[in-house]
C-alpha cells in the first residue's frame, strides 16, 4: 500500500513542476511588470528602481527567475500581499479552511444525491423515475452555478426569507446557536455547488451501473439466490464506481471553478473570493499563490482518486 | 436480466424494411436524429435564438445604451417588453445585442478547441513512441490545470495590453475566445487519438497504404473523416461549456467591459438589485440556461445519430 502511494506521489511531482512552469510562463509572458506601481510613482528616482530590480533579480534570465520563484514557493515563502499588508501564506491559510469545508460538504452532498438516484435509475432503465431523473440531471448540469445561486437567493432569501445570503465568518453567537447559524449560512453555497456536481454524477453513475448490470457475473450472483440489495450494493455498485471515480477526478478543476463562483455569490470568505478581490486590487503575489494552491488541490484530489481506485479495483492496486 | 436491458429505448422499434433501403450516411444520421424529440426541440430553440440575436436588433430598434432614469428598474411593459435596468436601459435590446456576443464566443471558442484538439490528437495518434507520449503528457497536464483560476490569471495579466492593441471589444473577444478555446481542446485530442489508434490498423487504411498513399493523404482522406463523429458531439458540448465559461467570467466582473452587455455581464449588473428587480437577473440567466440546455440536448441527439453501432 505504502509503495503504491509513494509511486503515485512520485508521479504527481512532474505534474506540480509542469503546472508551475505553465503558471510562471504566463506571468513571464505578460506585458507590464509587477513593480509598475513603483515605476509610475514620481517620488522614486530611476536609480532606486534599477537597484530594486537588481535586488529582486527582475532582469535575470527567465530560467533563473523561474528557479528562484519555484524554490521560494516550495519553502513556503509566498511573498507579501500588496493589498492586505500581510504574508500571502498567512492570508491563504486563513481562507483555506472555509473553502475546503464548502467544497468537501458539497461533494458529500453531490454523492448523497447521485449515488442512490443513479443506481435506482439504472436498475429500472426507461421507467418513469429514470426519465424524470434523467431530465432533472440534464437541467441540473445545464444550469450554471451563478444562475442557480441567484435563483436560490431570490427564492430562499428574498421570497421566503428563510436563509441568509451573505456568509459571515464572525458570528457573535456561542455554543449551539453558533453551529446553527453556521449551518444556515452554509446550506445555500453547499447546495448550489453540490446540485451542479450531483447532476452530472447521476448520469455517470447511471451509465456505469447500466454497463455493469448486464454482465454475466451479476446474473450468477442473482442465481445464487442473493438478495437483490446485496447484488446491487456489493456486486454491481462497487464495480460500477471504478469509471465514475475517473470521471469525478477529471471534473475536479471544474469543481474549483464552481467554488470560486459560489464563494463570490454568497460572499464566502474562502480563497476563491480572495482570488477575485486580489484581481480587482491588482495584487499579483496573491493571485499567483491562489492559482498555485488551486493547482495543488486539483493534483491532491487526483491522488485521492488514485488511492480510491486502488481500493475499488484490486486488479490494479498496489502493483 | 443479463442482456435483457435494451441498448436504447427504441431498439425494438427499428423497422426491418428500412435497413434494406439504400440511404446515404447523412440521411441515415438525420433519420436517427429526428427520433430524439428533445434534441429536435433543442435544435429548434437554438435556431430561434440565433435568428433572434441576428435579426432582432434590426426589428427592435431601441438603442442599448439609452439612459432614462424615469423608467428605471421597471418590469415588463409595452415600451420595454423585458423591463429595464437601473439606468432605465431597455433589457430586450441589451439581451439581443449581448446574445450575439455570448453565442459568438461559444462558437468561436469551440472552433479553436476542435481545431487544436484535432491537430494534437491526430499527431499523437499517427506517430508512435515519444511524440505520442509527450503530447499525451501535455494533454494530461492541461486536464489537471485549474481552469477558471488560470483563465482569470491570464485575463488579469493580458487584458490591458490587448485592449490597447485592438480596442476594448475586439481585444477582449480575441482574448476570451483564445483562452477558453485553449483550455478546452484536451477531450477532443483524446477522442481523436483514440479513434486514430483503432482506425490506423483497419484494413481499408492498410489498403490505401499499400496503394502508395502518403501519410498526409492517409490522415486527411481516410482516417480523419472516419473519426469525426465523436468530435462533432464533443464540439457541440464545447459550445455550451464555452458559453458558460464566458458568462462566468462576465459574472465575476472580469469579462467584457460594462458597456458591452453580454448575458453574463447583465446578470452581474443585476445581482445587486435582486430584491427590487428580479426580472433583470432572471431574463439573462434564463437565456444562458436555455441556450446551454438546448445545446446539450442537441449534442445528446447527435451522439445517438452519429454512432452507427447504436441500434435505432
Amino acid at each position: 500500500m505504502s509503495g503504491y502511494l509513494l509511486r503515485r506521489l512520485l508521479i504527481a511531482v512532474p505534474s506540480v513542476i509542469g503546472i508551475s512552469i505553465v503558471l510562471f510562463t504566463v506571468l513571464a509572458l505578460a506585458p507590464g511588470d509587477p513593480f509598475e506601481e513603483l515605476a509610475t510613482n514620481p517620488a522614486i528616482p530611476p536609480e532606486v528602481r534599477a537597484n530594486l530590480r537588481a535586488q529582486f533579480g527582475l532582469d535575470d534570465p527567465v530560467a533563473v527567475r523561474y528557479a528562484r520563484w519555484f524554490g521560494s514557493m516550495l519553502q513556503g515563502d509566498w511573498g507579501f500581499s500588496f493589498a492586505s499588508r500581510i504574508d500571502v501564506d498567512d492570508l491563504i491559510l486563513q481562507r483555506l479552511p472555509v473553502t475546503l469545508f464548502v467544497i468537501g460538504m458539497s461533494q458529500v452532498f453531490a454523492l448523497a444525491v447521485a449515488l442512490p438516484v443513479g443506481v435506482y435509475s439504472a436498475t429500472r432503465p426507461y421507467s418513469i423515475f429514470d426519465q424524470i431523473a434523467n431530465t432533472l440531471a440534464f437541467i441540473g448540469f445545464s444550469l450554471p452555478t451563478f444562475f442557480t445561486g441567484i435563483l436560490f437567493i431570490l427564492f430562499f432569501s428574498i421570497y421566503l426569507d428563510w436563509l441568509p445570503f451573505v456568509y459571515r465568518a464572525d458570528i457573535a453567537e456561542t455554543g449551539w446557536r453558533w453551529y446553527w447559524e453556521h449551518l444556515r449560512q452554509s446550506i445555500m453555497p453547499i447546495a448550489v455547488l453540490g446540485l451542479f456536481q450531483g447532476a452530472s454524477w447521476t448520469r455517470y453513475v447511471r451509465s456505469a451501473v447500466l454497463d455493469v448490470i448486464r454482465l454475466d457475473y451479476v446474473t450468477t450472483a442473482r442465481s445464487k439466490g442473493l438478495a437483490e440489495r446485496v447484488v446491487i450494493v456489493k456486486h454491481v455498485v462497487r464495480n460500477a464506481l471504478i469509471p465514475v471515480v475517473t470521471l469525478v477526478a477529471l471534473q475536479m478543476p471544474a469543481v474549483f471553478g464552481g467554488a470560486i463562483v459560489t464563494e463570490q455569490i454568497f460572499r464566502v470568505p474562502g480563497i476563491g473570493s480572495l482570488l477575485i478581490s486580489a484581481i480587482q486590487a491588482n495584487d499579483t503575489p496573491v493571485i499567483m499563490a491562489v492559482t498555485f494552491v488551486f493547482a495543488i488541490l486539483v493534483i491532491f484530489f487526483n491522488l485521492l482518486a488514485d488511492v480510491l481506485y486502488g481500493w475499488l479495483d484490486p486488479r490494479i492496486s498496489y502493483r | 436480466m443479463a442482456g435483457s436491458t435494451p441498448a436504447s429505448p427504441t431498439a425494438d422499434a427499428a423497422l426491418p424494411g428500412l435497413a434494406a433501403r439504400r440511404t446515404s450516411l447523412g440521411l441515415e444520421a438525420w433519420r436517427r436524429f429526428r427520433r430524439h424529440r428533445l434534441a429536435l426541440a433543442g435544435a429548434l430553440i437554438l435556431g430561434l435564438m440565433i435568428l433572434a440575436v441576428l435579426l432582432g436588433p434590426l426589428a427592435w430598434r431601441v438603442p442599448i445604451n439609452e439612459i432614462d432614469f424615469a423608467a428605471k428598474l421597471q418590469g415588463s411593459s409595452l415600451a420595454h417588453p423585458l423591463g429595464t435596468d437601473d439606468l432605465g436601459q431597455d433589457l430586450l435590446a441589451r439581451m439581443l445585442y449581448g446574445g450575439r456576443l455570448s453565442l459568438a464566443v461559444g462558437l468561436a471558442a469551440m472552433i479553436i478547441a476542435v481545431v487544436v484538439g484535432v491537430i494534437i490528437g491526430a499527431i499523437a495518434g499517427i506517430s508512435r513512441g515519444s511524440v505520442d507520449a509527450a503530447l499525451m503528457w501535455l494533454t494530461d497536464l492541461f486536464l489537471s490545470l485549474p481552469q477558471l483560476p488560470l483563465l482569470l490569471l491570464i485575463i488579469y495579466l493580458f487584458r490591458d495590453a490587448l485592449r490597447a492593441l485592438a480596442g476594448p471589444e475586439v481585444g477582449m473577444f480575441v482574448l476570451i475566445v483564445a483562452v477558453i478555446g485553449g483550455f478546452r481542446w484536451m477531450p477532443v485530442a483524446r477522442l481523436v487519438r483514440a479513434q486514430f489508434l483503432s482506425l490506423r490498423e483497419k484494413e481499408f487504411v492498410e489498403a490505401a497504404r499499400a496503394l502508395g498513399a502518403t501519410p498526409l493523404r492517409l490522415v486527411a482522406r481516410h482516417i480523419l473523416p472516419n473519426s469525426l463523429g465523436p468530435v462533432i458531439v464533443a464540439g457541440t458540448i464545447d459550445v455550451a461549456a464555452a458559453i458558460i465559461a464566458e458568462s462566468t467570467l462576465s459574472f465575476l466582473g472580469l469579462g467584457f467591459p460594462p458597456d458591452i452587455p453580454t448575458w453574463g455581464r447583465i446578470l452581474y449588473d443585476a445581482k445587486d438589485h435582486l430584491d427590487v428587480a428580479p426580472h433583470w437577473a432572471v431574463v439573462p440567466g434564463g437565456a444562458i440556461f436555455l441556450a446551454v440546455l438546448s445545446i446539450n440536448y442537441l449534442g445528446d441527439g447527435l451522439r445517438d445519430a452519429l454512432d452507427p453501432r447504436k441500434v435505432m
